[in-house]
């Protein structure tokens, strides 16, 4: 139930980004105690709360931080035990990224993967962020989610930021079509070099008898 | 008439025909000892497609150790081989260089399709990178089912590759 | 002193031909693979200087066979066949993340003995899945006995595996939920004789492999990879470790029982070919342990997976989940539009996180370090490819 509301919520916020502090705001603060309170109807959540007892007061300082430094221009679209997902503007996202690494201490990535919206007429792609150097960020994965058109999919490229996002972001390209402004290699990596369809992750591409 | 016998177009052509007459003429008395050599020295090329690559490691490991069979010894230059493991499914960027690789040995040579995706696509049969069994790409003598297959069943695969060869006549 | 330049000029001067050679001329363009005794099924294109490696372009994709995309076709319990062929020697910690990234997504809790069996399954498929790596490391620094121990002592592992889950390599035995069958009567008693016997044979691994001269010559500090360069290029797994950042899910993120298992996180501050051959080997004697303790304190009975739906699903939403694999850290991205069937998946392995490292190491080496720097990266190109 309550994640439902989640889901629905960023693309409404993405749809209507004109006036997106009237509509995104007022569900922020509500955002840590709802995933609390639901908790019982949502046994998904359960596991982690037994390992680590009280983890939303750290994950709700670590969003707290994210939020005073940026305010209206990111949205924390949820905070559950160690994974919190923070959806920003694509022109933002270089500047929230470098507020990661250096303040924040995430100096990783793990993934970077694509996921097409054809509904919404977008892709999003989310980078989880992690961290070697502070040991109390060991279990926590940040997931940097950004928006851009299907039609005209194009990103700032984060490498100069990451450098380990390279390989990730060279597979986005060619899986879902999405070109990174700023990456020097926006070509082929696993896919044939002869490959003439339209990128295989995009929901409009069918595999074959199915 | 001297000088054009020895040319070395002239002299491979005659070299070769009289290979072809010789392997006539031996073929009955000497076809199974030719066979017999051809039988214990099948050499694989080193080309791993997929994931059966790691049940070929194991079979050349100390316990199923198809060495002492005197077939799979895999090491060597692709040129010095005469048989080819496809192990496991073949995608659409590899299936190029199977070819490349087939083209470049000498004959006579031998193909073991070693697994269901080699053979059909297996599992990955409706995956947009997979061809649909290698058979299209190279010819096969042997299908080695099973997903990945026991190194048990490929070397009952290598066998009757074996049993193959002593049965077929000399080229 | 006089420049090249001038000596260049001055022996023109005298009619000598010396032509100074351009660097286009210098360099030669080596394609290592796939064909290829060591790459397995993976290129990389390297350039050479004489000796040394000025460039290296790794191009994988050989093997790549569209997982994710398969995944969108199938519902979850489906999926488990196909995910875990990327790696089959280590398929129980490759399913290990999705089972967990689809139960947060489902909601299901597994029954506590049911993740102590999955605990050892994937311990000991970490086994399997080591020693197969050692084995390959032999064969590549010319190492023959190293090839023969290791393949032979994992189908000791194989057969324990074999008993558990009815398959030799691939097992599918994690499914969301829990294991699917329980352990066979006298399984205890097997596993802790098996692990015994395998201390002892590290030892004499430790003897021949790791305290040989030859080897050591050829390892220590080659490719030395440091502390802030391991962080910045997001390795993952025992060459993070090797490079002293002491970095384990298991200990991070204690996932299922790993929290009341005790253990420590093996790693080495050298950073070069040994330590990331050397921190494998201390995590197989680490396992052992960890194998003995999960067999001591595990329930004597119980349920061992939870009870599902025909089609488990659950509300729509997304899940991140980690595991460590063979090779690092083993990522499950999962979005669920709130149907059977998984909406996108994305694997995040290990091998494709370590191999950014390998033109960063392997330019300004030697060719013939190129060996022992490549598979010292923990890398199966099928499970990159995906």
């Amino acid at each position: 139930m309550s994640s439902e509301k989640k889901q629905e919520k960023p693309a409404k916020a993405a749809n209507s980004s004109s006036k997106p502090s009237t509509t995104a705001k007022p569900p922020v603060p509500a955002r840590p105690t709802a995933p609390v309170a639901a908790k019982p109807p949502a046994p998904a959540a359960a596991p982690p709360v037994k390992k680590e007892p009280e983890p939303p007061a750290f994950e709700k300082g670590l969003a707290d931080q994210i939020r005073k430094k940026f305010g209206e221009s990111t949205r924390i679209l949820f905070i559950r035990p160690l994974r919190i997902k923070v959806q920003v503007d694509p022109k933002d996202i270089v500047e929230v990224a470098t507020f990661l690494r250096d303040s924040m201490g995430f100096d990783h990535a793990e993934s970077v993967a694509g996921t097409d919206y054809p509904k919404d007429n977008q892709i999003e792609v989310i980078y989880h962020l992690g961290s070697y150097t502070r040991d109390d960020l060991a279990a926590h994965v940040i997931a940097l989610a950004t928006r851009t058109t299907r039609d005209d999919a194009h990103l700032p490229t984060l490498i100069n930021v990451y450098k380990s996002v390279e390989y990730h972001e060279r597979e986005t390209f060619e899986m879902l079509g999405v070109y990174f402004d700023g990456h020097p290699r926006n070509d082929r990596f696993l896919l044939p070099e002869d490959w003439a369809d339209i990128p295989p992750l995009r929901k409009d591409f069918r595999i074959k008898g199915r | 008439m001297k000088r054009e016998l020895v040319s070395p177009t002239t002299f491979n052509v005659m070299v070769s025909k009289l290979s072809d007459i010789l392997v006539r003429a031996l073929d009955t008395p000497l076809g199974y000892a030719i066979n017999w050599g051809r039988i214990w020295s099948l050499w694989p090329v080193h080309l791993e497609t997929a994931c059966c690559s790691v049940e070929f490691g194991a079979a050349s490991g100390p316990r199923y150790d198809v060495e002492r069979f005197g077939i799979i010894e895999a090491f060597g230059s692709l040129r010095q081989c005469d048989l080819v493991v496809v192990q496991g499914t073949v995608t659409r960027k590899m299936a190029p260089r199977l070819r490349m690789v087939y083209d470049q040995m000498p004959e006579p040579k031998y193909v073991i399709a070693m697994g269901a995706c080699a053979i059909t696509g297996g599992l990955y049969i409706d995956s947009y990178n997979v061809l649909p069994g290698v058979d299209g790409i190279v010819p096969v003598d042997v299908y080695v089912p099973g997903c990945p297959p026991r190194p048990e069943t490929l070397i009952q695969g290598c066998m009757l590759l074996q049993e193959k060869i002593k049965r077929s006549k000399i080229k | 002193m006089t420049s090249l330049e001038d000596k260049v000029e001055e022996s023109r001067k005298l009619g000598l031909q010396i032509v100074k050679e351009s660097e286009e001329d210098r360099l030669m363009t080596l394609s290592v693979g796939p064909q290829h005794p060591g790459s397995g099924h993976f290129r990389f294109i390297i350039k050479l200087d004489g000796d040394y490696i000025v460039y290296c372009d790794p191009d994988p994709g050989y093997v790549h066979r569209g997982e994710e995309k398969m995944c969108e076709y199938r519902n979850v319990i489906q999926n488990i066949p196909h995910l875990e062929r990327p790696v089959i020697h280590d398929s129980n910690n490759v399913t290990y993340s999705y089972s967990l990234a689809i139960e947060e997504l489902v909601g299901i809790e597994v029954p506590r003995r049911g993740q102590f069996i999955r605990a050892i399954a994937s311990e000991l498929n970490r086994q399997v899945y080591t020693l197969y790596w050692l084995a390959i490391y032999g064969i590549f620094l010319g190492h023959s006995t190293m090839f023969m121990w290791p393949t032979g002592d994992r189908e000791l592992f194989i057969d324990l595996l074999e008993a558990l889950t009815g398959a030799r390599v691939t097992h599918a035995f994690n499914i969301p939920g829990g294991v699917r069958n329980d352990m066979p009567d006298g399984f205890k008693d097997r596993c802790i004789r098996q692990v015994r016997y395998f201390e002892k044979r590290l030892k004499e691994y430790e003897d021949i492999f790791y305290n040989n001269p030859l080897f050591r010559q050829r390892t220590e500090q080659v490719g030395v990879l440091s502390k802030e360069d391991a962080a910045k290029l997001g390795v993952t797994g025992s060459v993070v470790r090797a490079s002293g950042i002491p970095y384990d899910i298991r200990k991070a993120e204690p996932y299922d029982i790993y929290n009341e298992i005790d253990f420590k996180v093996q790693y080495m501050k050298s950073g070069d070919s040994y330590a990331r051959s050397y921190v494998p080997f201390l995590d197989m004697k680490e396992s052992c342990h960890i194998i003995e303790d999960l067999l001591d304190k595990m329930p004597e009975s119980g349920e061992v997976r939870a009870k599902l739906q025909p089609n488990p699903k659950g509300p729509p939403g997304e899940a991140y989940r980690r595991v460590e694999s063979g090779r690092g850290a083993l990522g499950y991205y999962v979005v669920s539009d709130g149907t059977p069937k998984p909406y996108r998946v994305k694997i995040s392995v290990g091998s494709f996180r370590n191999i950014l490292a390998l033109p960063y190491l392997l330019v300004g080496q030697k060719l013939a370090d190129m060996p022992a720097i490549y598979w010292s990266l923990n890398y199966w190109p099928v499970e990159a490819d995906r």
